[in-house]
Order: structure tokens, then sequence, then C-alpha cells
């Protein structure tokens, strides 16, 4: 194989689920951080009656407030991505730090992690969210940090098995044979080599962690009201749901689109870096 | 050999069991929180009096050591006693029994919905690849993963509800009453079992056996039944494991979209009741659960082929 053959299948491979996915996400990045400005309504102000239906002053219609829906589903990005970038943070952070050791070290330590990890993954779902929000209490920041810990094995598993290529590296031996501490092997040659998997993996899991936290807060354990979040919406449109159908249906497309532009670009962006990553 | 191989695997599984249990109370008194004051604040309105306070700890054993408490959580899960719930005042096996049979029913539909669609869609697309139909439901499958489930659940109730008028939109009065769920719940893991299937199909397909079944002279729909499609269902059983604890998971959901009164919908609750005795009980039952439906699996995946046996 050439030179040419191994760069240009480095090079982001344009493709239409890429472009797609990641227009869809730079839209919803827009709005959050201008929400202020180009919402029309304030979306906790009451502007209009009650259950107003779709019209051309409110083009997503009114909840039982009277609040605008579609000033509520444009702020209600920013919970909803903030949400998804702190938990993947959460998940990335201390996974991968368990990863690199589990990898490294290999042993006790590799068992002990690993076992920890199958006990996280025997868990089906959102059931270890379900059971740390018990613990914490409810509300918005212990959702974010509870899909955080729940997401944990899923990064320690997956920079793990990076970790076990990357230490049979010549380099690492090299390095060794140098005298560099283990600490300076791990964050400056180790850790590098990871970044590629770690990247799809949370490309994927933001869209992953904004369903999961939407779930949770429909279910009452994550956003209250007044705050204007897409799954407390969707909640409080159920009661109405018959008479009302615009209070639930936006809020749910507005997950549905950001959910899967960050499918679409994750699966991309696996294909580009590498088609061997198995994730899910 | 199949035996020996069940025996190993049952064994392997005391640990995890072990570790699961661990994990489950670990989180809930580990992690900074105060129980007492928690489910207090859920149960009893009003001031609590410090005495109340310290009258409940000693009475569910919170000023023991945390290893005591373990312990005598570990023995009490052991012979199926799993404490009683704060708010319900009942004990937690036997609000679990109460409520199983609806989830196992529910979970049993969505598994039979995503299996049927999920499987014959797989085929049709594997057989007409590149067709508007393969593209087509491979959309759908991309879409499905994508939906939040509890979504899925309002926009039925409102268009076969509400709209037209065909299934109730709540509780589970008979069949009628189970296919939204069903529906609901399945939709997620049909898609998944739709690219899988289509994806060994397309294997199996160019497969020496198949090669040779064709060269024998055998007519289309026996060497698809018989050959390309036995080999290619392999895997999607492995998969039917992993998918069900999807299902015990999207129960929670789904089981509150639908007001139906099973495991899931009462996880919920306890949640937000505060009630731990009661979370931890059910969390503990649907793991172990969901550890015991993937090691059927792994033995019916061993029977079916035996090379994995011998691995």
């Amino acid at each position: 194989m050439t030179m040419d053959t191994v760069e240009s299948r480095r090079t982001l491979n344009i493709n239409p689920s890429f472009v797609i996915g990641i227009s869809i996400l730079i839209v919803w990045i827009v709005i959050a951080i201008f929400a202020d400005q180009i919402s029309p309504y304030n979306p906790i102000k009451t502007v209009a009656g009650a259950r107003e239906a779709p019209s051309a002053s409110f083009l997503f219609g009114t909840d039982r407030l009277g609040r605008d829906v579609l000033s509520r589903v444009m702020h209600g990005s920013r919970i909803s991505l903030m949400l998804g970038l702190i938990s993947v943070l959460i998940g990335a952070i201390v996974g991968t730090l368990f990863g690199i050791l589990s990898g490294y070290y290999g042993g006790l330590i590799d068992t002990i992690i690993m076992r920890i990890t199958d006990a996280m993954l025997a868990f089906p779902g959102i059931l270890l969210a379900l059971v740390v929000i018990a613990s914490l209490g409810t509300g918005i920041i212990k959702v974010m940090i509870a899909v955080g810990i729940s997401t944990i094995p899923i990064y320690a598993r997956l920079i793990r098995s990076t970790v076990l290529t990357v230490r049979e590296q010549p380099y690492i031996d090299a390095a060794t044979l140098l005298g560099v501490r283990d600490i300076v092997i791990m964050y400056r040659h180790v850790l590098p080599n990871t970044l590629a998997p770690l990247i799809v993996l949370s490309t994927l899991q933001v869209g992953n962690a904004i369903t999961i936290g939407a779930g949770l807060s429909f279910l009452g354990m994550g956003a209250q009201p007044p705050d204007a979040e897409w799954g407390l919406m969707a909640a409080t449109g159920r009661a109405v749901l018959g008479k009302a159908w615009w209070i639930s249906t936006f809020p749910g497309i507005a997950i549905l689109t950001a959910v899967m532009a960050c499918n679409l670009l994750g699966d991309s962006l696996r294909r580009t870096i590498d088609p061997r990553i198995r994730l899910r | 050999m199949l035996a020996q191989y069940i025996m190993k695997r049952v064994l392997q599984l005391i640990p995890v069991l072990f570790l699961i249990s661990l994990m489950v109370f670990s989180i809930m008194h580990a992690l900074p929180g105060d129980p007492v004051g928690l489910m207090l604040a859920g149960s009893e309105s009003g001031s609590v009096s410090p005495e109340r306070m310290e009258e409940l700890s000693e009475q569910m054993g919170l000023n023991d050591p945390l290893p005591v408490q373990y312990f005598r959580f570990l023995r009490g899960a052991v012979v199926g006693d799993l404490g009683t719930s704060v708010r319900l005042r009942q004990p937690v096996t036997e609000l679990i029994l109460d409520r199983f049979g609806s989830t196992i029913v529910l979970s049993m539909g969505g598994m039979s919905f995503a299996l049927l669609i999920g499987m014959s869609t797989g085929v049709v697309a594997a057989l007409k690849q590149g067709t508007w139909f393969d593209t087509l439901s491979m959309m759908f499958a991309y879409v499905g993963v994508s939906l939040p489930l509890f979504w899925l659940g309002l926009l039925m109730i409102l268009v076969f509800s509400f709209w037209l008028d065909i299934f109730p939109p709540a509780g589970q009065a008979g069949w009628r009453s189970l296919i939204m769920p069903s529906v609901t719940l399945g939709l997620v893991s049909s898609g998944v079992i739709s690219r899988l299937t289509r994806a060994c199909l397309i294997e199996a397909l160019v497969e020496d056996y198949v090669r040779t079944a064709r060269a024998k002279g055998l007519p289309k729909t026996l060497i698809y039944v018989r050959h390309a499609l036995r080999n290619a269902l392999l895997p999607v059983v492995t998969i039917v494991g992993l998918q069900f604890g999807g299902m015990l998971a999207g129960a929670v959901v789904t089981e509150t979209v639908f007001s139906r009164p099973g495991l899931g919908r009462l996880v919920v609750s306890a949640v937000l009741w505060k009630d731990y005795p009661l979370v931890q009980g059910i969390v503990l039952f649907m793991s172990t659960g969901y550890v015991l439906v993937n090691l059927i699996v792994d033995i019916t995946y061993a029977w079916l082929d035996p090379r994995i046996r011998y691995g």
C-alpha cells in the first residue's frame, strides 16, 4: 500500500451522513447559544391563552400555561446539549482513566477494574442511573452525574482493549527502557493513541445521554418545572395529549433530530477513523 | 459436554450476582446522601423529630457498620427477603412478585414484535439488496434507534387512541391494551435485529455450502430456509439476550407512559418516594433476571452450535 492510499483513508470521508449529522448538530448548537436572541418569546412567561393551536404567531402553539412551545423547545436545547456534554465528559474521563490503568498494568488492577465494569454492565439500561438518582436525589445536575456514571464501564472496556494493543508497540518498550516514568508514558504515549475510538464513542454517547436524560426528566427525576427541558415538556403535555397534541410532539421531534444527528456523525466518524471498532 | 458447559456457566454466575448486590448496596450507601432524611421527606409530612429519625435508623439497622448492613442485606436476598418498603409498608419481595407478571407479559410482547418485524424485514432486505425496500428498512432501523421511547409511546396514544380510537390509551385490560406498549418497547430492538439479520444472511448467502446447494439444483426457498437462514440466525440468538435487558429497562418508561402496573413503574415510584429498600430490591431483582436470561441464551447458543462448548 502506498503512502497515498494510507493518507486518503485518514482524511475525513465526506459522506451524506456526516454532512447531515454535523449540519443538524450545528443548527442545535447555534440555537442553544443564541436562544435568548432568536426565540420569539420568553420561555417561562405566559404570553397567550392556554393550549392555543399552532398558528402564525405561535408556530408550535402554546402549552397549558400559555407559554410559547417554540421558545421553550429552543431554550430546551441548552439543557439537553449540556446534559449530553457533561455526562459524556464524566463517563469519558473516569472511564478512560480506569481503562488505561487496567490495560497498562494488567494483573490484579485489571482484574478488579474489569470485574467492577462487569457488574456495572449487568444492570440493564437506565437501571444503574436510577440507583444513582435514588441515592443522590432528583434534579438535572444529578441526572447528568447519574448518566455519566452509568457510561463509565463502556469507556473503560473500549479504552482497555485499545491500550492492550498500544502497550505492545516498540515505542512503549523504548520509553520504558529509557526509564520514563509510567505516568508519563501513559499520558504522553498511551493516551493520544486512544483518542480516535474515544471520539467516536463520545459522539455516539452524546446522543444516547440526551435520550436517557430526557427520559429521566420525563419520569420526573430530572429537570423540574418551570424549566424548559424536552423530556419534561413532553411529560406535561401527556395529560392533555388528546386536546393539545403539539405540547408533547414538538419537544419529541427536537430530541429525535438531535439524537439522530449524533448517531449519523458518530457512525460516519467510525467508518472514517476505524471501521473495526465495534461499540455497542 | 453440554452438561459440563452449563455447570461451568452456572458457577460463573455466583461471583457476578455477588458483585451486582455489592454494587447496588454500595451506590445506595457510599454516595453522599442521607437515606433516612430523604426517606422521611418523601414519606412523612411536616418536620420530623430527631427521635423519630433515630428510631427509624435503628429500626432499619442503619446504625450498624456498613459491612454488617451489607451481609444482612445479602443474607436476606439469598432467601428471598429483600426488606420492607418504607412507603407501602409491605415486604419488597411481595410487591415485586405482584407486579412481575405484568412486566414479563409486556417484555414478551415487545420481544415477539421485535423478532417478528426485525427478522422478516431483515430477510427481505437481504434477499432484495439495494432495492427501495432495503433502503427504506435500513432508514427505518436508523430512525428507530434514535427515537425516545416515551415519545414514541405518546405518539402512538395520540394517533391510535385519540385520533383513530383503535386501542385503549392505558391500563392492561385484554390483549388490545398490550399492542401499543409492545410495539413501543419492541421497535428499537426490531431495528437492531433487522440490521443484524440482514448482515448475517448476506454473509451466509455467499458461503460455499449455499453454492453447493445451488449447484445441486435445490429450489431457492429450500436453500434460503434450510441452509442460509439457519446459519444466519445464530448471531441473532445471542443478541436476543442483550435485547431482553433493553426490554426490562424500556419497561421503566413504557409502563409509565401506558400506566401499566409493572415493576418498571414501581421502581420509578420507589425512586421518587426515596423508598430505598424498594429501589434496592427491584434493581437487584431485575439485574438478576437479566443475567439469568443471558445465561439461558448462552446455553441455547451452545446447544445450537457445538463449537462454542469447546471454545
